[in-house]
């Protein structure tokens, strides 16, 4: 009869309290491990491989030049130019005939520092181009853009930079 | 006395039986947003930075290709030679493909390595690429 009363008086269920404890140990070990850090840097679609008798011969006037030689000086369509100045040559020369193909070539031995930052002024002149753009049609910067707005401006203001074949490769 | 007695039979604590569960979820979305995959990064490199630059949300169909100062080139965990990236490209744009190929390349290297990297992957058909780079201030 004790017994009886004593079993009676125990609690049967399973403690549950410290469930919260152990999944937040677990919560806490994601949260540390998990890296939210996303790549950056600058995209870009490599042409398609081409055999070399097939190469497509542009008409000269539809592209814009951009030679980088090793010492990190510019040539723009047969101009000495210098790195800062690409992006307003290119963007008054986009802003003349927009549907230019801006062609990037480099040397072997152009360190990459330069030709990243040649890419990069090449962006800054169609980001130029897109702002004006935004101005004009919505009369807001781009920032400001709604995403339909946005896709809008990029198809309209078009990126089209190329790769040149490189002379030589291994 | 009466009142008293009333006041200990309701329970007063803050039921927590659904915290778990709450904490729970908060774990299951960590664990399904992780990615654990990380790369024994073999090479040393500095990134070069730009101002232009774009962001990749999903990190899944990212894989990185390493350029060391010393010239060496790294894809996933392997030191490799310039003229697998074709093969290896090949199967990365088979087994995903909207794959973007991201170049992680110390600033100081040669462009003609870079360009002999996107030689390879041109042939390898993995044409969208990245050309990992840092914020200017």
């Amino acid at each position: 009869m004790a017994m009886l009363r004593k079993r009676a008086s125990r609690d049967v269920e399973i403690p549950t309290s410290s469930m919260a404890d152990i999944s937040f140990l677990l919560l806490l070990f994601f949260l540390v491990t998990t890296t939210i850090d996303v790549d950056t840097g600058i995209g870009l679609v490599l042409p398609p491989p081409v055999e070399e008798t097939d190469i497509v011969k542009m008409d000269p006037d539809r592209i814009i030049k951009v030679l980088v030689n090793a010492a990190g000086d510019v040539l723009i369509n047969d101009e000495v130019a210098s790195l800062p100045q690409i992006h307003e040559i290119v963007a008054n020369k986009l802003r003349a005939k927009p549907k230019m193909i801006v062609s990037i070539k480099t040397d072997r031995d152009t360190p990459y520092r330069i030709y990243i930052g040649a890419l990069d002024e090449i962006k800054q002149a169609y980001n130029i181009l897109r702002e004006e753009y935004a101005m004009q049609t919505f009369g807001k910067s781009l920032k400001e853009l709604t995403k339909e707005q946005m896709d809008d401006v990029r198809d309209n203001v078009r990126q089209s930079i190329s790769i040149a074949e490189p002379e030589r490769t291994r | 006395m009466k009142f008293k007695k009333k006041q200990a039979s309701t329970k007063q604590n803050v039921p927590t039986a659904s915290l778990p569960d709450i904490i729970f979820m908060l774990l299951i979305f960590f664990m399904v947003t992780t990615v654990l995959r990380e790369y024994d990064i073999k090479v040393q490199y500095t990134l070069p930075s730009a101002t232009q630059i774009e962001k990749i949300d999903n990190k899944r169909i990212v894989t990185y290709i390493w350029v060391g100062r010393d010239g060496r080139v790294q894809i996933d965990d392997n030191i490799i030679v310039i003229p697998e990236i074709q093969s290896i490209a090949a199967k990365k744009r088979r087994e995903v493909p909207q794959v973007i190929m991201s170049l992680r390349v110390d600033e100081g290297s040669r462009m003609g390595i870079v360009t002999d990297i996107q030689q390879q992957l041109r042939k390898g058909d993995a044409l969208r690429i990245n050309y990992s780079a840092l914020q200017k201030l």
